[in-house]
Order: C-alpha cells, then structure tokens, then sequence
C-alpha cells in the first residue's frame, strides 16, 4: 500500500512539476511572441516616420500585435489593414501586459490552492500510516467525521437561513399597494410559514439521521423495507395542504383574472405597448376608449400604428409616465410592436406579457399613493417602477417606465397637461392617405365600370 | 479476450474471425458498440460540457457582480466584439446565459446523466450482455456528441451563439434583426437541437426495449432497482416528448428561413414591418414547455434513481417503500405531462386554464413529497457509511426539497404573478433540478466509478469536493430567492438601471465569489476523475457491498459482462442487513436456499412448496431442536 501511495505521490508531484514548467514555459513564450512582435512593430512605426515613440509604448502595441493572434476578433482587422495606422488605432485598445501577468498569477494561486490541497492529503495519509501501525481504523473515522459536519452545517444551516430571512427577507419583502396583492401576499406569507416548516423539520432530519445512525462497526442497520400505515400518512398530509393551497390558490387566481364585464367598464383603460427597449403609454382621452391598432399602419410618425379612421383614437394621450389615480380600478390593456415583453410591476403584483398581434389585459386598484408610499418607506426617493420582465435583447435590463399612484385631482390634471397622439403632422398624414385611398378606389370603380 | 468467454451468446459475431476477437482503437474507444464504453464516452463528454458551461456561468456571474468594472482578461479570451475594454457586452451576456442553460440543461444533465448511467446499469443491473441495438447505441452517441460540437461551434460565428434565453422564445428567436445571436447562432441552435432530439430518440427506444425485452431470468418487473425504474420511466417521458420538441424547432426553423408566420405576426421590428401575419408566439411556448416540463423529469427522475440506489445501499437498509417509490416515479411521469402550462401563467394564455394547470402542478408535489420521506425513512436506523456517493446523495435529497419547497410559490399561479421571470424562478429550478440533479449525477459517478473504469476515486478529495459544492450552492441559490420576492428579474446585464436593486449589489458580489469558489472546488473532482483512472487504487470486484447484478462482474471489463453464464435473479435488490444473515447485504443472485435463516414468509410471494420447505429448514434449525442435538 505504502509503496502504491509512494508512486502515487511522486506522479502527483512530477505532474505539478510538468504543470508549472508548462505555465512558465508559456509566460515565457509569451515574452518571446511579445519582443517578436515588438521588433516588427518598432519597424513598421519607423517606417511610418513615428520614431519619437517611446519604447514602452512599442511594448504595449507589439502586446496589442501579439494579440490580435490570438483574438479572432482583433484579427481581421489587423489582417485587412496591416499598416502602422492600423496598430496605431489599435493601440487604443491596448492590452497592459499587467493584465497576463494578473491572469498568470491568478492561475498560479488557483494552481498552489491545488498544490496545498494536496499536501494536506498527504499529511492526512501519513496520520492514516500511523493509525493503521497502531491498529486502528483508517475508513470509518474519516467517513464519521463527515456525520459530524453534517451536524455543523445543520446548526449553521438553519442559523443561515434564519438570518437570510431576516436580513434579506427584510429587504426583499414590501407589502403590495394593490388591492389583489393584498391577497397574493397572504398566500404568500402562508406558504412561507408551510415551506419553511418542512424545510426545517425535514433537514434536521435528514442531517440528524446522518449524524445519529453513522455507520458503527457492530451495529446492524435495522431492516425496515416499508410501512403502509406511515406512507399513507405521508401521501395524505401534503395531499391535503396541497389540496388547501390550491383552492385558495385557485379562487385568488380566479378573482384577480376573472373581471366581470361591469368591473371591466368600471375602469380607467390604459394601453402600454412595448417596443425595443422602451414602453409607449396611451391614456384614452375624454370617450374612455382606446383606438384600435393596425401594425401596418406604422409609420415614423405614427410609432404604434394607431388606426386613424377609429374615431376613439383622435383623442387618445401619450402618457410620459404611468399616472394612475389612488383607490381606482385601472385596466392595462398590453401590447409589443416587435417582440415578447412583459409588463411587470413588482409592488402592485402585477405582472402579464406583451405579446404581439395580440391583447392581454390586468386590471387592479392600487391603495396607496407614491406620497404615501415615500412616507411609509421613510424614502423621499422612492418610486413604484415598472419594468419588463421578458428577455428582448441587449437593452432588456433597461426597458422601465416610472409609475405614479395619485389622488383623482392629481390625476386629472396631470392628464389635461399629456399630448395628444393626433398631432398636426399625423392628420396631413392621415388624410394624405385618404385621399390617395380615394383616388385609388375612384381608380378601382372607373376601371369596374 | 478468448471467445470462449462469451461463446454461445456472441457466436454469430465471431464467426468470421476465428476464434479471436480483434478490437482496433477504433472500434474500441471511437466507434464503440459496447455499453460500458459508451457510457464512459457520455460522461466524458458531459464532463466536458459541464465545465464549459460552468466557465461561461462565471463569466456572467463576473459581469453581475461587477457590472461597471474592467477585467481586460476578457477581451484577450473574447475578443474586442464580446468584451470590449473588458467589459462583456449585453448580447453577448444573453448568450453566456442561453448557451449556459442550454449545455447545462440538455447536454449535461440530459445527455451526460441519462446517456452515462442508461448505458451503464441497464444492461449490468438487469443481467443483459449489452444494449438491444449497440448500432443505435453507437449512433445516440455520435448525433449527441455532433450536437455538442454545432452547439459549441456557435461561439465562432461573427453574429455570436443564439441569445434568446434557452427557451429560444420567438420572435426574439426567429428574427434576427431583434438581437444579432438570432442570426446564424441560432440556426446551429436548432441544427444542434435537432441532432440532440435524434440522439435520445435513439437512446431510448434502446432503453426501453431493453429493460422490456433484456431481462436476465428471474428479474420480473417488480425486482429491478429503482435506477433502472427511473431509466425506464425517463426514457419513456423522454420518447414521447422530445418530438414535440423537434416540431417546435422545425416550424421555428421554417419561421426563420423559409418565411412562414407560425410564431410571428404583427412585427414592427426597429421601424420595419415584418409581413408575417397570423401565427402566435404563444404557440411556440406550448410546444416548448410540452417537452420542457417533461424535461425537467427527465433530468431529475435518473438522479432520484441513482439516489435511491445509492442511499440504500450505503444506509445498508432496503429502500423504505420501495412499491410506493415506483409508484410516484410512475405518478410523476403521468403528471409531468399536464403541468406545462404552469410556464405561462402570465403569458396572456386563458386565466382559466391557468387555474387548471395550477391543480394539476401542485398534485405533482405529492408523489415528490412522498419520495422524499422514504429518503429520510431508509436513512433511519440505518449504519450510514459516508462514501462521497453517499456524501452526495445526502446533498440531493436536501436539495431536492428545498427546491421543490419553492415549488409550492411558482406552481400557485396566483404567487407566481409576482415572482414568475424573477430570479426566485432561478434559485427555485437551480435547486430542485440544476444541483439535485448534479449531485445524482455525481453522486453516480463516485459510486459507479469502480464498475466504469476498475479503480477507486480519493474518497478524502471526493469529501473536499462535497463540502465546497455543497456549501457553495447553497451559498450561490439561497440568496436569489430573496432577490425575486423584491422584484429583480432574471436575465439582466445589471442592477445598475434600478434603484431599487442596488441593495442587492453586494449580495451579487457574495454570489459571485460563491460561485467561484464552486468552480473552483471542481478542479477537486476533475483531477479526482482523471487521475484515477491511471492511479487509483484497484477496485475490488464489489467495494460498497452492493446487491444489485452489475457488482458480480468482473473488475475488467469483457465484451458481453459475464464470463460464463448471466446470473439468475432470485430476491428484490434491497435485502440490505436482513436479520438472520451473517452479512449485511445479499446479493440477487443469491437464492433462498443458500439464506435459509434470513428468509422471511413475504419472500416467497405465496409459493406453498418454498414455504413449506422454509418452514421444515426452521423446524429442523430451531434453537430447542439444536439443544436436541446437543
């Protein structure tokens, strides 16, 4: 055994040796390629009568030579051009060798974290050594020694998730400003207290067990192959918490989404239609309804192709922001011009996606405004925000509009300040393409008759 | 290998080679037919897929962490277009995350958990000499690793790999103007996926038709471990939904490049109106998540196999309830194919349908629930020997419920209106079906590793590798829970744009170096794996004292697995320290008539003639009868 350990060890030991001649053979290579280039960069930048640079900014641009070898990006570019005005551009983005140096040294700390690793593997093999010469046990202490970190990582596991709780938790949780998620967040706080319980009853279990019945030489495992009494118990109990979430579940579900036609009427009808990486708010104007849309009527100056022959859209309003009055049922009525998005607002609890070609809808009260909001965060900054919650590319992780809850005065006066989308420009437009319209069917009807 | 060893079985093979089996390099390592290899190609390849995808989560954990710092190193590994001045770019950061969940989910814990262990235990543990279709078998592999290398080859087109999220939802997907990964990036997408589909259609018809047909004598359905259930049950899972997922593909790929409008209608895409008219996008989400729910069975069922194998076996204890484990795999499988819905709740699908899938989601919680206290119930009273596999496989249970408890807020679709497309869906599924399903599968690879390569890993590197893993994971998913409840979505480049996430920078950062420290752990096993397979130590024939069949083969591997004849299976497969017996495990291919004094009445399955005889042995051996003799 001694002698396989031995070998073992050396192989060990002459890999990391091959290892770290390999990472300084190739830091070396590195310096080789970086005078290399530096040499054929000197030359190029004397020929380009540049001679006043400097040798350390040679340096940094034979770095940048050297690199665009290696970076398929950088390479075409050094390959279409190749003039000194090329590594004169490119030098912009030059490379600090600092920047291989940190990442040598990075992997030669990961490499030594190997190395010391390993070296207290060897030290735990020689107190093995000495323990099997004294006759004891090698096998069973280490593997035991397991069963009583599975005791510490249960006190620090459940200490962890309590602070987690607290600490985090308490950052995380707000309560919701809706009239719905009012409702959303009792069953949330329910299946926390559910969840929580099992999670803890269920890891001391699982980590005590581990601890309590460690393997012992003498002992024999008590042979236990099943229970029918325990395992209707435990398919019964979570059925039936599982069949109490879900009605209440189910019925919170229905009431936020199953809107009668009445409360429908009831409300403010808003639209939001969201494009690459922006949102478009439009209020509906003094009739309350919104005009229909029509993609292919998308022109520069009409951005969301609002169809101009619906009369209800001639008085429509560009929202700068989400304005919406407190203690008021609102419908979102939801859209995209290109791709998925969604609207999601974290404090109302209100979240649906916009999807194109077709309307989806939420509809909510919200009870506080952002006054009182501020107040009651102790936050004068505060804002409720909505933002979209849908990959849609690069800008995904900036596509937000503010949203602002205010009383009806505010509200209505705020409405009377917004534009309206029917603007001088959009109706010259718009009757232009009437009047070619017409003269296209004047053209249809002459040719019919 | 002398054909006298598998003579009789494999005769039709040899006959032309006269006596002598030659295997090439290439017929033995490359175009391997046999089982044992090509589990041993799956795992590799895994193996490799992991890392990679695991780097890529670094560099994405990088830029969240540090959003508005410059690691120049970056541009030198990506390139100025990636990461310029060092700072990853935010397309290329949707596709890090893309490419991440996509090898993660499909190449590794798909192919690399199903592929590996499949291959390995079907035939072994059933008593087969090798696969029903070795030829198949080869091909599953190849179409696999060929998917690997198009996905991979993404990372050298100049439009960069796709970047729509690894639910390539259209018409982000399909319109390459949206996003640029949406150009020839995601075509090798799909072309990979398609590979990817082709590779388990094969492998588990093979599956299937041989834990069907292959059965050594004596293996009646109701006697074959768990593993080979859960293998069974996923391949069946993954036979009926992956060709959902390949007409999803195909009609996106038609989309795309032949100007259909299946996903797509009423596109202004920056200023340009599309003229695709009439198809939903939210068609394509049904079609996705009819595969992908399933999907996340077929990922986590192999591991809860491997687990419930391994915790028996290292418990030293039968399977608490083993009928009623076969059962909720069975009552998941059924189940895993109504809940897709529960993806959509907010997708503007029909709220009513919405409460629909909502029942049907938290039903599936049942079955899961009951697995997991027959976990808890076999470790009690047990002689619990911690091998690393045992190590991990402890990790998966703990997983698997503190994952699968946030089932509960995700499958509500009333809670999920607040937390659906949050990082609480992040931490949610990196639990339950990311690290539960990594630890099964680890938890395999330490305990299968004697049978796959004839030695034994480090156990002290492999408790190493556990703890950090362990810890870390938690360390790196537990927080995120708490960031989705305060409202940050997933799959943003940075919290910089929002007030209120910027308390979460710091916790990032501790993600960060979580995750790192993760990664970093791997090396741990990675040296542990390889370095083994030259010099660990010399695996006994049946190191964990295990029942199951594929412990009674030879160390070395041989074409076929047994020498001489397949051993006839007599007992179930968890007669683990059964009182009376002088050992604390009994194989199945030991008959009751060599443990005449273990024997219990349920054994015999109401065969009168064995119970009389069990009954006459106890009447002759009975203490009072032994002092007559005396």
């Amino acid at each position: 055994m001694g002698f396989i350990n031995n070998s073992k060890f050396r192989a060990v030991v002459v890999l990391a040796f091959i290892v770290g001649m390999g990472l300084a053979n190739q830091a070396f290579s590195q310096e080789v390629v970086d005078t290399a280039g530096q040499a054929v960069d000197t030359a190029v930048v004397t020929a380009a009568d540049t001679a006043t640079v400097s040798d350390t900014t040679a340096a940094a641009g034979g770095a940048t030579a050297a690199d665009s070898g290696t970076t398929t990006a950088a390479a075409p570019a050094a390959a279409t051009t190749g003039t000194a005005v090329a590594a004169a551009e490119e030098s912009g983005s030059t490379i600090d060798p600092q920047v291989y140096m940190n990442f040598f040294y990075g992997v030669l700390l990961v490499f030594l974290i190997c190395v010391l690793v390993g070296v207290i593997g060897k030290i735990i093999q020689i107190y093995e050594l000495t323990r099997r010469m004294n006759g004891k046990d090698t096998t069973l202490y280490a593997r035991n020694f397991n069963a009583q970190l599975f005791v510490l990582a249960l006190v620090l596991g459940l200490y962890g998730v309590y602070w987690s709780y607290v600490h985090h938790g308490g950052q995380a949780f707000r309560a919701a400003v809706t009239e719905h998620g009012k409702s959303i967040d009792n069953m949330f706080i329910i299946t926390t207290v559910i969840c929580t319980v099992v999670l803890v009853l269920t890891h001391i279990a699982l980590f005590m067990f581990a601890y309590i019945y460690r393997a012992q030489p003498k002992r024999k495992a008590y042979f236990y192959p099943h229970n029918n009494t325990l395992e209707k118990i435990w398919t019964i109990v979570p059925a039936t918490t599982l069949t109490i979430l879900v009605l209440f579940g189910f019925f919170t579900w229905r009431s936020i989404t199953n809107v009668s036609e009445e409360a429908k009427q009831e409300a403010i009808l808003i639209e939001v239609v969201g494009e690459q990486f922006a949102w478009t708010v439009r209020y509906p104007g003094r009739d309350g309804k919104i005009g229909e849309r029509n993609y292919r009527l998308t022109t520069p100056l009409n951005g969301l192709g609002i169809d101009f022959n619906d009369k209800n859209s001639w008085d429509d309003q560009l929202g700068s922001e989400i304005v919406i009055p407190v203690n008021k049922p609102v419908r979102f009525q939801i859209g995209s011009k290109d791709i998925l998005h969604s609207f999601y607002i974290p404090d109302f609890r209100v979240q649906m996606n916009a999807v194109p070609g077709m309307k989806t809808y939420f509809q909510f009260t919200a009870t506080m405004t952002t006054e009182e909001m501020r107040e009651k965060m102790d936050d004068y900054n505060y804002d409720f925000v909505m933002l979209c919650n849908k990959i849609c590319g690069g800008g995904h992780y900036n596509m937000q509009k503010k949203v602002r809850v205010v009383t009806e005065e505010e509200y209505t006066a705020w409405l009377n300040e917004q534009p309206y989308f029917f603007t001088e420009d959009l109706r010259k437009e718009f009757q232009l393409s009437q009047a070619t319209d017409e003269q296209e069917d004047a053209k249809l009807l002459a040719q019919a008759n | 290998m002398s054909s006298i060893a598998s003579a009789g079985t494999h005769g039709l093979e040899h006959h032309a080679e006269h006596g002598h089996h030659h295997e090439s390099f290439w017929t033995k390592y490359v175009f391997s037919q046999d089982h044992k290899m090509i589990a041993k190609q799956f795992l590799i390849t895994g193996i490799i897929m992991a890392v990679f995808a695991l780097i890529l989560s670094i560099l994405f954990r990088l830029q969240l962490a540090w959003p508005d710092k410059e690691f120049p190193i970056l541009e030198v590994l990506l390139g100025s277009k990636w990461a310029e001045g060092g700072r990853i770019n935010p397309e290329f950061f949707l596709a890090l995350v893309t490419i991440h969940g996509t090898i993660m989910v499909f190449f590794v814990l798909t192919a690399g958990l199903s592929g590996t262990f499949s291959n390995l235990l079907i035939p072994y543990q059933l008593g087969a000499r090798d696969m029903a279709s070795p030829f198949m078998n080869m091909l599953s592999y190849w179409f696999f690793l060929g998917a690997c290398v198009v996905m991979v080859s993404s990372f050298f087109v100049e439009s960069g790999p796709a970047s729509a999220g690894w639910t390539v939802y259209p018409p982000l997907s399909a319109v390459p103007k949206a996003i640029s990964g949406s150009g020839l990036g995601m075509t090798l997408w799909l072309v990979s996926m398609v590979m990817f589909i082709i590779s388990q259609v094969l492998g588990g018809t093979n599956y299937i038709s041989t834990i069907l047909n292959l059965r050594t004598k004596g293996m009646d359905l109701w006697k074959m471990p768990l593993t080979i259930w859960a293998f069974f049950l996923t391949a069946i899972v993954g036979l009926l939904s992956f060709p959902v997922l390949v007409s999803a593909v195909v009609l996106l790929f038609f989309d795309r490049s032949v100007g259909t409008s299946f996903y797509l209608s009423d596109l202004v895409i920056q200023g340009q109106i599309l003229p695709n008219e009439g198809g939903s996008p939210i068609l394509f989400q049904h079609l996705f998540w009819f595969l992908g729910h399933p999907e996340v069975y077929i990922v986590l069922m192999p591991a809860l196999g491997l687990t419930s194998e391994i915790i028996s076996t290292n418990s030293r204890k039968p399977i608490f309830g083993y009928h009623a484990m076969v059962y909720s795999l069975v009552g998941i499988t059924v189940l895993s194919f109504i809940v897709w819905g529960h993806h959509m709740f907010v997708t503007g699908m029909n709220p009513f349908l919405g409460g629909v899938f909502m029942i049907t989601t938290l039903i599936i919680a049942v079955p899961s629930a009951v697995k997991s206290f027959n976990y808890l119930a076999t470790l009690w009273r047990g002689n619990i020997r911690f091998t690393p596999a045992m190590m991990f496989a402890i990790g998966m249970v703990s997983f698997f419920i503190s994952g699968g408890l946030t089932g509960l807020y995700v499958g509500n679709s009333a809670i999920d209106i607040h937390v659906h497309d949050t990082y609480f869906v992040v931490a949610h599924f990196h639990l339950v079906m990311g690290s539960a399903s990594i630890f099964g599968m680890l938890a395999g690879v330490y305990h299968w590793y004697p049978k796959m390569f004839g030695r034994m890993m480090d156990e002290k590197l492999g408790y190493l590798h556990f703890w950090l893993t362990f810890v870390a994971a938690y360390f790196v998913f537990f927080p995120m829970h708490f960031m989705g409840i305060d409202g940050v979505p997933r799959r943003y480049y940075a919290f910089t744009e929002f007030p209120f996430m910027e308390k979460w920078m710091s916790v990032n950062v501790f993600i960060t170096w979580s995750a790192i420290v993760a990664g970093v752990a791997q090396i741990a096993f990675l040296w542990n794996f390889f370095s083994s397979i030259r010099f660990g130590k010399v695996a006994p024939q049946n190191p964990w004292g295990a029942n199951t069949l594929e412990w009674t083969t030879p160390v070395k591997h041989i074409h076929g697995n047994w020498p001489g004849e397949i051993p006839t299976v007599y007992r179930w497969p968890y007669d683990y320290s059964k009182p009376g017996h002088h050992e604390d495990f009994i194989p199945q291919n030991v008959p009751f008539s060599e443990t005449m004094s273990s024997n219990l009445p349920h054994d015999f399955e109401g065969n009168p003639e064995a119970e009389r005889i069990q009954r006459e042995w106890e009447l002759a051996n009975s203490p009072q009868a032994e002092k007559e003799t005396e």
